[in-house]
């Protein structure tokens, strides 16, 4: 197999070149965006640029110590981002309890990921440890933010359908089931979509990396399914815990709703 | 059955001393606003008062199990709620819902005649009537042989023929198995025809009506 092909510094601004004729069009058309792909364009070089040093810096000084600080910075700012791209209110309990789904949900499945599955050698290579990390954190972060979207939508417009379940007798969790259903649905369909067409509609992000990189498409699939695999258990996961103790938020302990 | 001792919820409610009687129909009476659905609520553990005291059966309401207390004292809200599925499927989810044992067709057959409803139980309950809705959840209630039914407007949706045969059911059913039935209506008529005591809002409402 070749290496990878190395992108010289011309070929790159060649892409931005192509970013410019876009801009061109987007003014032409006098779409507002103008403003919006510039700083974006901006941010993602900035992004990515400073991520290039810290991972060669990482890489370089293997340490069990800036893996672990990497995999919380990535928690904290993915907790952070739930927090932020949830459009309506959220209380103080269900703050916490996004975090602690978050984190439990997707530590654990990475754990076994990385002791059981793969096997990483040493368990903080890295290589492996970072970007395995991100993809399974990045995916239940979206995943929670859904499930806590749709949790937020469903107790909100079937108010009265918990307070009706709630005035025959209803324990909370099954006058709210209907609702964390729903939600569970709406967090893990993407999930469950993208397995689907896998492969099909689309070469996943991680297989095109690990192609690029030289390695055989076969032994790049094998990293995609158990990735696969593993994001969706950490996917479930991480929306089960949030949802099993997320809902009771709703509640007081007179079993009554708050709302 | 029920004892209130100067209860206030809010600036909703402030009622000094409320006592109302067991196995008897007694009908909460005033305008909108007056704060009748608040105190049925209040009954039924839905919401909790700020002061006083409430006892039901002589034991504080706040000693009692709220989920417990629900399926004592069941409660019939304004809005007739369908839930998902059929009509036989929300005629059982109130024994569901209370862990109560499911009935067999023919039971839930009969109720449905009895309330003057031609539906079949595999009909879609989201494409009922409003008044046929009313009907399928205070059939709903009936079966969970509860034993104190709090009922906001049971009959708000039905016209006057169904209201008074749908009436007439209930308290012959209240009557037969020696219940206790407390509800909500606008209508003097009805109140004065059915009830064994009307209880006027406004009378033990020390707060002012907020109108809505």
């Amino acid at each position: 197999m070749n290496k990878m092909m190395d992108i010289t510094l011309w070929q790159l601004i060649s892409a931005y070149i192509f970013m410019v004729l876009l801009l061109v069009i987007v003014r032409w058309r006098r779409i507002p965006r103008e403003k919006e792909i510039v700083i974006a364009t901006f941010r993602m070089t900035i992004q990515l640029v400073l991520v290039g040093y810290v991972l060669v810096f990482i890489f370089e000084n293997e340490n069990w110590i800036y893996s672990i600080l990497v995999l919380m910075l990535m928690e904290i700012f993915a907790v952070y981002n739930i927090y932020r791209r949830t459009k309506m209110p959220l209380t103080k309990n269900l703050k916490k309890i996004i975090a602690i789904a978050m984190i439990v949900g997707t530590l654990f499945s990475f754990l076994y990921f990385d002791f059981i599955v793969v096997q990483f050698s040493p368990w903080y290579d890295p290589r492996y440890f970072i970007p395995i990390a991100g993809m399974l954190i990045g995916n239940s972060m979206t995943g929670i933010t859904l499930g806590v979207s749709a949790l937020l939508e469903g107790f909100r417009s079937r108010k009265k359908e918990i307070e009706a379940a709630l005035m025959l007798g209803a324990t909370p969790s099954k006058a709210s089931k209907r609702m964390v259903n729903n939600a569970f649905d709406s967090a893990i369909l993407p999930t469950i979509n993208n397995m689907v067409g896998m492969g099909i509609v689309f070469l996943p992000g991680m297989m095109t990396g690990v192609i690029l990189s030289g390695a055989s498409p076969l032994d790049a699939i094998k990293y995609q399914i158990a990735i696969m695999l593993g994001i969706t258990g950490s996917v479930s996961l991480s929306v089960i815990i949030f949802l099993y103790f997320g809902f009771k938020t709703f509640f007081n302990k007179r079993a009554q709703l708050e709302l | 059955m029920f004892m209130l001792n100067n209860v206030v919820f809010r600036d909703i409610l402030h009622i000094d001393k409320l006592e109302i009687p067991d196995r008897k129909v007694i009908c909460l009476f005033g305008e909108s606003g007056s704060g009748k659905s608040t105190l049925l609520k209040m009954l039924n553990g839905l919401l909790t008062h700020d002061h006083g005291e409430i006892l039901f059966q002589n034991q504080s309401i706040l000693e009692y199990n709220p989920i417990e207390l629900r399926r004592k004292v069941v409660m019939l809200g304004q809005d007739p709620i369908m839930f998902e599925g059929t009509v036989r499927d929300n005629l059982l989810i109130g024994l569901d819902f209370s862990e109560r044992e499911r009935v067999e067709d023919a039971k839930l057959l009969n109720l449905l005649k009895e309330l003057e409803l031609s539906k079949s139980l595999d009909d879609e309950a989201d494409k009922l009537s409003g008044g046929e809705k009313q009907r399928v959840a205070f059939a709903r209630i009936l079966l969970m042989d509860a034993v104190i039914y709090l009922l906001d407007e049971p009959t708000s949706a039905l016209d006057e023929g169904t209201e008074h045969k749908v009436m007439d059911f209930m308290i012959h059913r209240v009557q037969q198995d020696q219940l206790t039935a407390i509800f909500v209506t606008h209508s003097k008529e009805v109140a004065e025809q059915y009830a064994d005591q009307i209880i006027y809002m406004e009378d033990i409402n020390k707060k002012e009506v907020i109108s809505s």
